[in-house]
């Protein structure tokens, strides 16, 4: 028997979109009144709380659905930034919102991620641009404005236009050296920081699949500087076996908030496998795409962007050679466990360059915690790195590693704008975590093979 | 709706709110005073010397990109500025500009024909722009937008609901 779809396919952004909603199906262009899983702010949470305030509501609408993070200028540098902290501390306890992340708890993208408090199928938006990285675990993530996050916490529901989708594929696996960032970048440097502009972008392909949790999180990451709405990666296995873990650690320790997940008793870890699987979404195989863009990722080589823009990619060889005065290491795009191993390996047994600063700064506790039990921390700091406290660090400019004007500044963050790091006469350039450590070696930008090999 | 008229300030492609509001004041600047004095501040320091009220900011792809802050709009609402006219804009700065009654009005022949420091004039009701180098239509909003404008920004938007459903 044959069954003729009524309806036609939809796009990955279309789903989630229409569940977040509350309906069957939406079409693009439609905009629809969505109710998101997660609302998420950081340090800009007091200014949030004034427009909020604006409302006159005693209490905001949904508070099991706000997550907040102190992680941007984190502990804070100044008198100014402690008092905004102490505010967002005082709105926290007047709330009861439960889901609040202390400083040095770490990156927002990255402490919900642990916590799992986004699961595949559901929505978050937050008011920070990089919201997109909650596609790595196939969930609907958009960056949203302050006044935005304020109707949310009044009213629990905001509008958003449904995308037209684009398609990236990467066929076969990554060859060694060249990471998650490369291809990130080399999209970003072949299409334009426009070039995803507006779309929800769709990553497949078997060099996706291959690929580790860690990695695929830089991408849905990276696409905001695509101009992406937001960025998907299918869910599998590997997704839900990191969730599920997570999620039995928060059961265990009481914390029965999540949404869409009351139980009546505790929950095994082989059920919550397959409520995660039940709620992930897939798109139709046939759902209409803007463009499809195919990679082959033997094809790939290390990459890195220059001044003052992401899309001003050049094969790394280009720029080798350019005096480096500080490294970083760090950020919610590369500043996770694999990350610090991948510097690790290069920079064991070395020493950062005299005149380069080599600083280092996990994306969260955890990250800090496993590098310590694995010793990666300890051999960053005998070759001379500095470890931040978890967090944002440098990457805005707000303290932790500003450049002195003049300087250059090597970084696996995912913003090189002019200014970004708080000096508008500084130049940044963007790599992966290998070419950074080694750069801090060598005191130029060079490949990491050459300080290994050499 | 009225008819906006105001001096050019042009610039390029890719202009991001790092250079438009820098994030190194994001968590501490507060006040409309505050906020105004520090915009454009990497990319044109004239900019706040010299700007003068319904001034209209022109430019190209993608204005906007980068952070979702709310100020690199406020700052250009507080300085007096009425409209940006772009080729494109930011996704998160269109929803900014939007929610605080500035208009960013997509238009690729306006930006590309403005010139620097040329008088345009914004036509709201006949949706048209109007410079040295002729007329040019541009799309109108969709009823969600233009209800946010007509409110005078979403948070009034939003008052008006709240208030509705109590
Ligand atoms: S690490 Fe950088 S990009 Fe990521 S959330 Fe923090 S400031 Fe934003």
């Amino acid at each position: 028997m044959t069954t003729i779809s009524s309806s036609p396919p939809q796009t990955f952004a279309q789903k989630a979109i229409a569940r977040a909603g509350g309906l069957d199906r939406v079409e693009v262009g439609q905009i629809v009144d969505v109710r998101p899983d997660v609302v998420l702010s950081h340090d800009n949470t007091a200014a949030i709380r004034r427009i909020w305030q604006q409302f006159g509501q005693a209490r905001v609408a949904i508070p099991e659905r706000i997550a907040i993070t102190l992680d941007h200028a984190a502990p804070p540098p100044t008198a100014r930034h402690a008092r905004n902290h102490a505010e967002i501390r005082a709105f926290v306890r007047e709330q009861g919102i439960r889901h609040f992340f202390e400083v040095g708890r770490g990156i927002c993208h990255q402490v919900l991620s642990e916590e799992a408090l986004v699961l595949p199928g559901q929505m978050i938006l937050g008011a920070d641009s990089h919201t997109t990285h909650f596609g790595w675990l196939g969930a609907f993530g958009a960056g949203i404005g302050r006044s935005e996050v304020a109707a949310l916490w009044a009213t629990g529901e905001l509008w958003l236009r449904v995308p037209e989708s684009m398609r990236i594929v990467l066929e076969g696996e990554l060859p060694p050296g060249v990471t998650a960032k490369d291809f990130a970048l080399r999209i970003i440097g072949d299409l334009g920081a426009d070039g995803g502009l507006y779309r929800s972008v769709e990553f497949s392909g078997s060099g996706i699949a291959a690929m580790g949790l860690e990695s695929r999180m830089v991408l849905p990451n990276m696409m905001a500087e695509f101009g992406v709405k937001n960025a998907y990666v299918p869910p599998d296995e590997k997704t839900y076996g990191y969730l599920a873990k997570r999620l039995a650690t928060r059961y265990a320790i009481g914390d029965r908030e999540m949404d869409r997940s009351e139980r009546d008793g505790p929950s095994t870890p082989r059920s919550l496998l397959a409520d995660l699987k039940a709620l992930a979404l897939f798109p139709d195989p046939d759902a209409t795409y803007v463009a499809t863009h195919v990679y082959r990722a033997q094809e790939l080589e290390p990459y890195i962007a220059c001044p003052h823009s992401v899309d001003n990619v050049v094969p790394l060889s280009a720029v080798a050679g350019t005096r480096v005065d500080q490294a970083f290491l760090g950020t919610c795009t590369n500043g996770r466990l694999e990350d610090i191993a991948a510097a690790v390996e290069v920079i064991r047994g070395r020493r950062v360059a005299p005149g380069t600063r080599f600083l280092v700064i996990p994306a969260s506790s955890q990250v800090l915690q496993a590098g310590l039990e694995r010793g990666y921390i300890q051999a960053l700091v005998e070759a001379g790195a500095v470890i931040g406290v978890p967090g944002c660090g440098p990457c805005m400019g707000n303290h932790m590693g500003i450049p002195a004007p003049g300087e250059v500044t090597i970084s696996s963050a995912n913003r090189n704008f002019r200014g970004r790091m708080g000096t508008a006469d500084a130049a940044i350039y963007l790599a992966n975590p290998a070419v950074v450590a080694a750069s801090a070696v060598a005191g130029r930008i060079v490949d990491p093979r050459e300080v290994v090999e050499g | 709706m009225p008819t906006l008229t105001g001096r050019a300030w042009k610039y390029g492609h890719n202009v991001n709110t790092d250079v438009l509001f820098p994030g190194k004041y994001t968590y501490t600047a507060r006040g409309r005073e505050e906020i105004a004095r520090h915009a454009l501040e990497d990319l044109d320091p004239r900019f706040v010397q010299e700007v003068q009220p319904g001034d209209v900011i022109v430019a190209g792809r993608n204005f906007g990109c980068g952070s979702s802050r709310e100020q690199a709009a406020t700052c250009l609402v507080y300085n007096g500025v009425s409209a940006v006219i772009a080729e494109s804009f930011g996704r998160i700065f269109y929803r900014n500009a939007i929610n605080n009654g500035l208009l960013a009005i997509p238009c690729p022949p306006a930006a590309q024909a403005i010139q620097p420091g040329e008088t345009v004039t914004v036509d709201l009701e006949h949706h048209l722009i109007r410079c040295a180098a002729g007329e040019f239509p541009f799309p109108p909003l969709s009823d969600t937008l233009r209800g946010i404008v007509e409110a005078g920004g979403l948070v009034a938007y939003i008052r008006g609901k709240v208030r509705s459903n109590e």
